[in-house]
């Protein structure tokens, strides 16, 4: 029912475009998560879909019907901000009851029980007759948050709501959204972040976006298991998965990329003609582990070390001159010292392929699947 | 923004620091050395530009002092004030400044002056300020261009006045006669019915470009994500101006009027320019000017001004008590 599509999507102000035609089907109920770095244009997508700011190209239709010239109240959105927004001359109940108490249509006993309601599930009903003012971060964003739950949406925005609070708070709120999604399940939600955990956890589905443009649409797994393209592969996982440039050729029961430093590695899969000679391997640095035999495709010289507890970060100079090092993440506290040479190996299936333009070479199954 | 809690209990923090007062003593009496020591020469330039003369008023509104025997001033208690002259038959007459009509019409002219042209100049004030706000082409110079008249000095924007509001030579009588508004040359500064709103005239013309600033400045400090969040809730642009503009900068219009009313209180060079002794426009300043030095009662006038004083500052405690004005700068 409350979908939402966009087709060729453009926003530009003045001569500078910051949205470049961006296509994105949404259904109804489906938590959307607009990742990417800053300056992508995920929140300037945000606003075109709430209508604080005009389309300059392409339509935007909302349970089917276009959208574009339509203000933010008709479009039956709710949106809540980085900076809360809150009304601060206003106590807590008003905040949430502003916008319904001058709609005709809602009588005083309703708009009472909603935000009665909103209060109730956001646990802010002690706060009511409070002032933003007297509330933590947290709280000020539940009244954010309860504020456009009384509005009953069909579409929920967030932008950024979480960067404003500290880590603990971020993580706590960040579950109370997840459990909100499950209660307004009819509800479609789109929510903005730069942070890929928040967008890990709490999405359906993720839309990586740069320089306005859509890089890859998919589940939170799918674009980890299997990103589209090196700009995917480096933004969804941390640390980021190490890139290698490679020399591409096929060979016998699948295909050999040749790293600079001579050593080789091989992949179980066939590659296609054209696909041969310069590329990259990507692999993650949780799929690196120290090697058991006597070679090994990454050797090189650690030259930092970085105890997490539960993991052990190594930085290691793979000896290629100038290139970022290669980075593994090892379960456990490894006794492995700075200026110690370590091999390292991975799985096969781990590795992943990019031609010399960045784009993903993947088997011919999962093309398909793709 | 800083969250206080009011009734906090005492952390243990600062339970120890009680604890050792010498430590923390020494820092703060290092500060509080500091402190005097930056505010002693302002408080000295203030006790002998403002504390003294105050006084020497007060004191001079007790004696007979004239102009020209001011060291001769002798003690006269309440007599510039309150006096009852019995004339021995029984009859008697009360003189001094509570019994002076003439008084009385300038604190009446003062009040009607003050209330019509703040109350003015805040409406107008306010409407040039959001228009200031807005965004558009050539802002910056209309912002700068809407100061001029407030950068002219008030001698001169109310002789220019006067010579437009001439009689027999104004431009504004020109005009007027040309559209066909007035059939006969009007002289609007010394007619009684037209005076005071002459005064009023050049006065908001003045003084409006000041009141814009100050609102303009309290209009700037609305966070604009306020406004989106309206956008969001489907609120009409007029309620969020009356529900959402106008309480954010309330505290600014409040400062603004208290600022326009003290001045306007003490008006003087305006009036004693654009028209001069004229009963319909004298002030409460204009009438203690006159009798310090133009009608050589020197005590009568000290009397004045110390009752100007008087009711400015009761007229400005009663505003701030009324506007619960927070003149302390919490927010």
């Amino acid at each position: 029912m409350a979908s939402v599509k966009l087709t060729k999507v453009e926003k530009a102000y003045g001569a500078v475009k910051v949205l470049h035609g961006i296509d994105l089907d949404i259904g109804q109920g489906e938590f959307i998560v607009f990742v990417g770095p800053s300056g992508c244009g995920k929140s300037t997508l945000l606003r075109v879909i709430a209508g604080l700011e005009d389309i300059t190209g392409g339509t935007l239709e909302i349970d089917g019907k276009v959208v574009n010239s339509m203000s933010p109240k008709e479009r039956g959105i709710a949106m809540v901000f980085q900076s809360y927004a809150l009304y601060p001359h206003m106590t807590v109940y008003e905040n949430m009851a502003f916008g319904l108490k001058l709609d005709k249509s809602a009588d005083k006993s309703e708009v009472e029980k909603r935000v009665r309601e909103a209060a109730r599930i956001l646990q802010i009903e002690p706060y009511l007759d409070r002032l933003p003012k007297a509330l933590s971060g947290g709280q000020r964003q539940r009244v954010a948050i309860g504020r456009a739950i009384t509005r009953d949406p069909k579409v929920f925005l967030f932008d950024e709501p979480l960067s404003n609070l500290d880590a603990a708070l971020r993580v706590a709120t960040r579950i109370e959204i997840a459990r909100l999604h499950e209660k307004m399940s009819d509800t479609t939600m789109i929510y903005v972040t730069h942070d890929q955990v928040e967008a890990m956890t709490l999405a359906d589905k993720i839309v990586v976006l740069n320089k306005g443009h859509v890089e890859q649409v998919g589940s939170p797994i799918e674009l980890y298991e299997s990103p589209d393209n090196l700009f995917v592969a480096r933004f969804i996982g941390s640390p980021a998965m190490n890139i290698l440039p490679a020399t591409l050729s096929r060979g016998e029961g699948g295909t050999h990329a040749k790293l600079p430093g001579g050593n080789s590695v091989a992949l179980p899969f066939a590659i296609e003609a054209g696909q041969e000679g310069r590329g990259h391997l990507g692999v993650r640095p949780e799929d690196l582990s120290i090697a058991s035999g006597e070679t090994a495709p990454f050797i090189g010289e650690v030259t930092l070390v970085e105890h997490l507890g539960e993991v052990t970060l190594l930085y290691v100079d793979l000896g290629q001159g100038g290139d970022e090092p290669l980075v593994a993440k090892l379960n456990g506290s490894s006794n492995v010292k700075r200026g110690e040479t370590v091999k390292l190996e991975a799985r096969a299936e781990a590795l992943r392929l990019f031609d010399e333009d960045g784009k993903a070479i993947r088997p011919a199954s999962m093309r398909q699947a793709a | 923004m800083t969250n206080v809690t009011i009734g906090a209990p005492p952390t243990d923090k600062a339970m120890a620091a009680e604890k050792r007062p010498a430590t923390r003593s020494k820092l703060s009496r290092q500060r509080l050395r500091s402190a005097w020591i930056f505010l002693t020469p302002m408080l000295i330039v203030l006790a002998l530009v403002a504390g003294w003369p105050l006084v020497e008023t007060i004191y001079y509104s007790f004696t007979n002092a004239s102009l020209s025997n001011i060291a001769g001033a002798e003690w006269v208690g309440l007599r510039n004030y309150y006096e009852y002259v019995d004339y021995g038959d029984g009859e008697g007459e009360y003189f001094g400044l509570f019994f002076d009509s003439q008084w009385w019409n300038a604190v009446w002219n003062t009040v009607y002056y003050s209330a019509i042209s703040v109350s003015i100049e805040t409406v107008l004030g306010l409407v040039f300020a959001l228009v200031l706000n807005a965004e558009f082409k050539g802002r910056s110079f209309v912002r700068a261009a809407v100061l001029i008249p407030w950068a002219i000095p008030t001698i001169v924007s109310a002789k220019m006045w006067a010579w437009m509001m001439n009689d027999q030579f104004g431009i504004l009588n020109d005009m007027l006669m040309t559209v066909g508004l007035i059939s006969a040359p009007v002289a609007w500064t010394a007619n009684p019915d037209t005076a005071m709103w002459a005064v009023i005239i050049v006065d908001v013309w003045k003084t409006t470009p000041f009141m814009a600033l100050l609102i303009l400045a309290g209009l700037q400090m609305v966070p604009g994500d306020v406004y989106e969040a309206a956008k969001i809730d489907g609120i009409h642009p007029v309620e969020v101006f009356w529900k959402v503009t106008l309480p954010l900068i309330r505290p600014a219009i409040l400062v603004a009027v208290i600022f326009r009313a003290l001045d306007a209180l003490r008006v003087f060079d305006l009036i004693y320019v654009l028209t001069p002794n004229n009963t319909d426009t004298k002030t409460m300043s204009v009438f203690a000017q006159e009798n310090l030095f133009q009608f050589d009662k020197f005590a009568y006038g000290s009397a004045a001004s110390t009752f100007l004083f008087l009711v400015i500052a009761m007229i400005t405690l009663l505003y701030i008590k009324v506007a619960k004005l927070d003149l302390g700068g919490g927010r």
